[in-house]
């Protein structure tokens, strides 16, 4: 089995994606670990659901952890000057209202067309929607963040989502341990690949036909 | 006489709730937003057949310290007071750790309304706000939009998402001025200042209670007219 | 790279409005919430055929010790400017007074839409809030209610009314951090914070500018993801100011 990237190389990746200044939601997993690698000179302002903007890294040491200062995956955060708390009902108009800039999502499935699926297993019976139907549709750029497939190497990226969908055509970049992929109109533009690895052999890991990108390149980081 | 809305005990407070009620409750989940003392005294109040609207429906150990726990509304699950949920989050995420009302859930106790985020605190915040109904894009396409009127505004599709209005809303605030103004602390916030608006009466449990003109009005999130019945917690040991 | 959204003059932030935008002004009517300088510096930008959304459209005297010192919309109606307004209070209380927006409404260069008030502020708050459309109570029965689709939900009887969205919004706060979050003082926050959600672009008339960290958080108003130019008034005292 050739290696794949691993999550903190992943988060890395999705990282190169913030611009200066942009607003960020980081959904739980993988998109969270993004915010301990925003690249050099660039400003970053977290949004979080349960509602504060501005807010710092997770809280490591028990002194620095306030039970009134979490992010939506209940993790402690710290404060940052500039901060700023909110009501739960300014935070999803934020999100709804389409102020966030980007949100990095995990999921357990992505269409072709960019439908995602990320919020019950069915064969659970019950799942959380959570926010992430708001920010799905809410936010200017969706990115998810990801394994390539399942823990059983089933595929992820499918040509349709057979899960419950959490909301329909609203991804535009796929991160995952093989590639980096952008939901266009005529379908997966496969943009960059993991070191060591084949638009072949990432083609054998995804169900729905990928185009290559003419620049396409190894991932850069 | 002066106003004072300040009860003696969480038992008064919540002494009048009625079987069959609805009622608000859990800011997001965690310890901080939590009206742990209210949720208590419900408990051992033993009202039956309540609707219980809330982001989560109890999770352990969600937003609290490592080895910590926290009363939520789990417990008014597992006593049976529960009939039917209204929520976002009403699991763990982890189905190798099941909450009370996942266990019921499966077993059929309770029913559940699922409802994103941000529609259940635009359906809140209506229900306070004297707005019947809302048209919002969250949900098209989706298990969330099944039975519900959708149309296209602007050129993008949204469907119809109706208020919620509780007889009860039991919230959790930092500081309250003896007229019911309230202030809070940090993400400790989140549902608690909407759940506020959008019950007939509305209880607050709080750190402290100050007097009037002893909170900074700029600091004050809920203003008094929203707040019914107040009650201090007991100082943390 | 420190960001920084403040702007060296109100000239420069209201330079690139273009003829026939939406714009979002006026916390209520009064002085103390109202941009004065930014409506001044759009008035010498003289961008036209401009939508004006705002509470009131000009009340000479309201809210102010003189005349003198309260700078409106007027002017812009005075100077031909708009050519459409949604307000809920048009016209002052006296029908003797005519202002700048009657005069520019009977030679019939403006359009307006009457909106209740709490329905206008709703309706912007909506288009900052990814809502399409509400259904209120307000306006049933009443002449507000016509052309509209009426809705019976829960035994209430309510109408529908659409999200309003703004191009660029000129508000007015009292303290702004660099970053652009806003406090206000008192009475002057009014609509000027609904306001603040519903542009494309925001700017800011603020009376102080602080860095980052200066404000207390829990008194934060308007975030900083809402707003996009700062500009501080050359008069720096509130409250007591002439």
């Amino acid at each position: 089995m050739k290696a794949r990237l691993d999550r903190e190389t992943i988060a890395m990746r999705v990282a190169r994606e913030f611009k200066d200044g942009d607003f960020v939601n980081l959904g739980i997993g993988i998109p969270t670990l993004a915010s301990n690698y925003i690249p050099e000179g660039r400003t970053v302002i977290f949004h979080t659901e349960n509602g504060a903007l501005g807010f710092g890294p997770i809280a490591v040491e028990e002194k620095d952890q306030d039970i009134d200062l979490i992010n939506a995956g209940g993790q402690f955060v710290t404060p940052l000057p500039g901060m700023s708390f909110f009501d739960s009902a300014i935070s999803f108009a934020m999100i709804r209202g389409g102020h966030v800039d980007i949100t990095v999502l995990g999921a357990m499935q992505v269409s072709e067309k960019g439908d995602l699926a990320n919020w019950m297993f069915p064969e659970r019976g019950i799942g959380n929607i959570g926010g992430a139907m708001d920010l799905a549709v809410g936010a200017k750029k969706v990115i998810v963040a990801m394994e390539h497939n399942d823990k059983n190497g089933k595929y992820k990226i499918a040509k349709r989502c057979t899960y419950p969908l959490t909301a329909k055509e609203c991804v535009n970049l796929i991160v995952t341990d093989l590639a980096v992929m952008e939901v266009t109109p005529k379908g997966l533009l496969l943009k960059e690949i993991a070191p060591g690895w084949t638009p072949q052999e990432v083609q054998t890991c995804t169900e729905p036909r990928l185009i290559l990108s003419p620049e396409l390149k190894e991932i850069e980081l | 006489m002066a106003v004072n809305k300040v009860f003696p005990s969480f038992a008064a407070a919540v002494a009048d709730i009625p079987d069959g009620a609805t009622i608000m409750m859990d800011g997001f989940g965690g310890e901080g937003g939590m009206a742990s003392h209210l949720i208590l005294a419900l408990r051992d109040h033993g009202a039956k057949n309540l609707t219980i609207i809330g982001n989560t429906v109890g999770t352990s150990g969600f937003g609290t310290k490592v080895g910590r726990d926290f009363v939520h509304p789990g417990i008014l699950v597992k006593n049976g007071q529960v009939k039917k949920a209204i929520a976002s989050f009403p699991v763990s995420r982890s189905p190798s750790n099941p909450t009370e009302f996942e266990r019921a859930y499966i077993a059929r106790e309770v029913e559940l309304e699922m409802v994103p985020q941000g529609t259940l605190a635009e359906r809140i915040r209506a229900g306070g706000a004297g707005i019947g109904g809302f048209f919002t894009p969250t949900g098209v396409g989706t298990v969330v939009e099944k039975g519900k009127e959708k149309r296209t505004i602007g050129g993008k599709e949204h469907i119809l998402e109706i208020a919620l209005f509780a007889d009860y809303a039991l919230i959790r605030a930092c500081k309250a001025d003896k007229l019911g103004n309230l202030a809070y602390r940090g993400t400790s916030r989140c549902f608690n200042a909407i759940m506020a608006t959008a019950a007939r009466i509305t209880i607050a449990e709080v750190d402290e209670i100050v007097e009037p003109g002893e909170l900074d009005p700029g600091k004050i999130i809920t203003p008094a007219i929203y707040v019914k019945r107040i009650v201090q917690r007991p100082k943390e040991g | 790279m420190a960001i920084d959204k403040v702007f060296p003059s109100f000239a420069a932030a209201v330079a690139d409005i273009p003829d026939g935008a939406v714009m979002l002004i006026d916390g209520f009517g009064g002085a103390g919430g109202m941009p004065s300088y930014l409506i001044t510096a759009m008035r010498d930008h003289g961008a036209k055929n401009l939508t004006v959304v705002s509470n009131s459209l000009g009340l000479p005297g309201f809210g102010t010790r003189s005349e003198a010192e309260l700078v409106d919309t007027s002017i812009l109606f005075a100077n031909h400017q708009v050519k459409k307004a949604y307000a809920s209070f048009p016209v002052p209380r006296s029908p003797n007074v005519v202002t700048p927006f009657i005069e520019a409404l009977r030679r019939g260069e403006v359009v307006l839409e009457v909106v209740p008030q709490g329905t206008l502020v709703e309706r912007v708050r909506a288009a900052g809030a990814g809502i399409g459309a509400f259904y209120t109570p307000t306006g049933v029965g009443t002449d507000v209610e016509n052309g509209k689709e009426k809705k019976t939900i829960n035994d209430k009887e309510y109408i529908l009314e659409y999200a309003i969205k703004g191009d660029y919004a000129l508000i007015r706060a009292h303290i702004a951090d660099r970053l652009g979050n806003l406090v206000y003082r008192m009475t002057s926050r009014n609509m000027n914070p609904i306001w603040a959600t519903a542009a494309r672009v925001t700017i800011a008339e603020v009376d102080e500018i602080v860095e980052p960290g200066e404000l207390d958080p829990e008194t934060i108003v308007t975030p900083c993801v809402y707003v996009h130019r700062i500009v501080k008034r050359p008069n720096k005292t509130r409250g007591t100011e002439a």
